[in-house]
């Protein structure tokens, strides 16, 4: 975790600051879908409390908090006080292992921005972001109503079958950089379009380095069966209101149902944070390389530290523009597409994006061995 | 070393979650018994009718159990992906390729014949 004590002392602390900056996403968030969809649907929106109706979720949150704690008389209490708290586990501790930014070196120490690095980072998120399936069975089976245990079958049955689709989208792009660590996809895809096969070199000034101009088929699949990894909508199936009620989450209210709530963000967040970083360059700011950035840096401010903090700053900026812009496809794609139907849902996952996701695999696969066998 | 940031963080995220849990219920206060209906699972408004242990589709387990085996077999795909480009270099490529489109084939018939079976449909 570091060299000196204060090191891993501000290692651990990072770790918290990752997770507070996910939970005080979240209203600006349902801030921003609520006004999207105004915008959308051509009302209003909460435009009272605070500018723009900025402060609404606070006034929210006091009012959660004011609700008294219900639980069904037939419901199993361990369960149904655990859901909420291990909603917010898999999310955050997946999204630790997000590169958002160049390592900051200050003197001797090295800070990376992001909560820890994980050699094996592509495995590590989507196994633990995948455990949210516990959570919404574990409401299920905690608040024992007839529509919380369908609404949790609904979702963990969706969510392991997108799985698949969402595994698969991305063994092209390891394929493609040979690597499971997400700092050094993002290295790879630094510079100009340009690659090397068939004996000779290709390369398109004009293009970024990213992978979705190789990958483009992956990065849809991909893209699609996030949203049915969050239980978006379109794919929201689990709580469709005119069958379900609200799904699994039928029995919860107050402050537990936030908690639902900031997993969820938590998991669009993942989806969005993994789309920037697999197909589109990660932090890198496309035309101006890291190294570049880190000259400039140096040149303003004079110093080595400095030229870090400047490039640290100027990568973490374009991360959350690239993030921002993803985040903001969840919602409208949300307010712009109806609902499935759930056998829909299923035959989608299985029977159609499955079968495109081996294409892809294959076709990547059949690309990469010929490049490297023959010359035109 | 990610392992003991990893253990902290969720130590941390599930202490806070229950300490929130705890403070909504110091401030709201448990749900007053004014009456048994309240206390009551929502069905609609009938009177609760549904056991705990209520029978679910058969098809949520069948879907489990075929999740199962293809996540393994995509897996498999995984250290292979890793080491493509290197087993390319090397000059066992061809091989290498070859074996994993023949697991590729497999994996199409299992597809397939999961389909076919009807393993996979659901009522419409």
């Amino acid at each position: 975790m570091g060299n000196s004590s204060l090191e891993i002392i501000i290692n651990l602390a990072k770790t918290v600051v990752v997770f507070l900056m996910m939970v005080q996403a979240v209203p600006i968030l349902v801030w921003l879908e609520r006004r999207g969809s105004a915008f959308i649907q051509n009302r209003f929106g909460p435009n009272r409390v605070g500018p723009l109706g900025l402060v609404q979720l606070l006034a929210d949150a006091a009012k959660f908090l004011n609700k008294e704690d219900f639980v069904p008389d037939k419901g199993n209490r361990l369960l149904f006080y655990a859901a909420p708290v291990f909603a917010l586990i898999p999310a955050a501790v997946a999204y630790m292992a997000m590169p958002m930014s160049t390592p900051l070196k200050i003197g001797d120490s090295t800070f990376l921005i992001q909560g820890y690095e994980v050699n094996v980072g592509i495995v590590f998120i989507l196994g633990i972001s995948a455990m949210a399936v516990y959570t919404m069975l574990m409401a299920g089976f905690g608040s024992s109503s007839k529509f919380s245990l369908m609404g949790a079958m609904r979702a963990s049955a969706q969510v392991i079958s997108y799985e698949l689709a969402l595994g698969l989208a991305i063994v092209g792009v390891i394929m493609m950089y040979g690597t499971f660590n997400l700092t050094d996809m993002v290295l790879a895809q630094q510079g100009a379009f340009h690659f090397s096969g068939f004996g000779r070199e290709f390369s398109l000034s004009f293009l970024p380095n990213w992978g979705i101009f190789y990958q483009p088929l992956g990065a849809v699949i991909f893209f699609a069966a996030a949203f049915a990894e969050s239980n978006r909508l379109p794919f929201d199936l689990a709580e469709g209101e005119a069958e379900l009620v609200a799904g699994f989450h039928t029995e919860y209210g107050g402050f537990k149902m936030l908690m639902f709530f900031i997993g969820e963000y938590g998991h669009m967040m993942i989806a969005s944070g993994l789309m920037t970083t697999f197909y589109f360059g990660g932090y890198g700011i496309p035309g101006w390389t890291i190294a570049e950035v880190y000259q400039t840096g140096v040149s303003i401010f004079g110093s080595e530290t400095g030229g870090s903090i400047f490039s640290s700053v100027m990568h973490f900026l374009s991360y959350n523009v690239k993030f921002a812009i993803f985040l903001w496809i969840f919602i409208h794609v949300r307010w712009t597409l109806p609902r499935f139907r759930y056998d829909q849902l299923m035959d989608l996952g299985w029977k159609t994006m499955l079968p495109w996701a081996l294409f892809n695999t294959i076709l990547t696969a059949t690309v990469i061995f010929l490049a490297s066998q023959y010359v035109i | 070393m990610p392992l003991g940031g990893m253990i902290f963080i969720t130590i941390f995220i599930a202490v806070f979650g229950t300490a929130l849990i705890f403070l909504a219920r110091a401030i709201g206060g448990l749900a007053k018994r004014t009456s048994a209906a309240k206390m009551e699972i929502y069905e609609c408004g009938i009177k609760e009718t549904e056991k705990k242990d209520s029978k679910i589709s058969v098809n949520f387990y069948l879907t489990a159990i075929l999740f199962i085996l293809f996540d393994i077999e995509i897996i498999y795909m995984y250290p292979w992906a890793l080491n493509f480009k290197d087993f390319l270099k090397d000059g066992t490529g061809a091989l290498v390729f070859t074996s994993m489109i023949s697991f590729m084939v497999l994996f199409i018939f299992g597809l397939w014949w999961a389909v076919k079976s009807k393993a996979l449909e659901w009522e419409k």
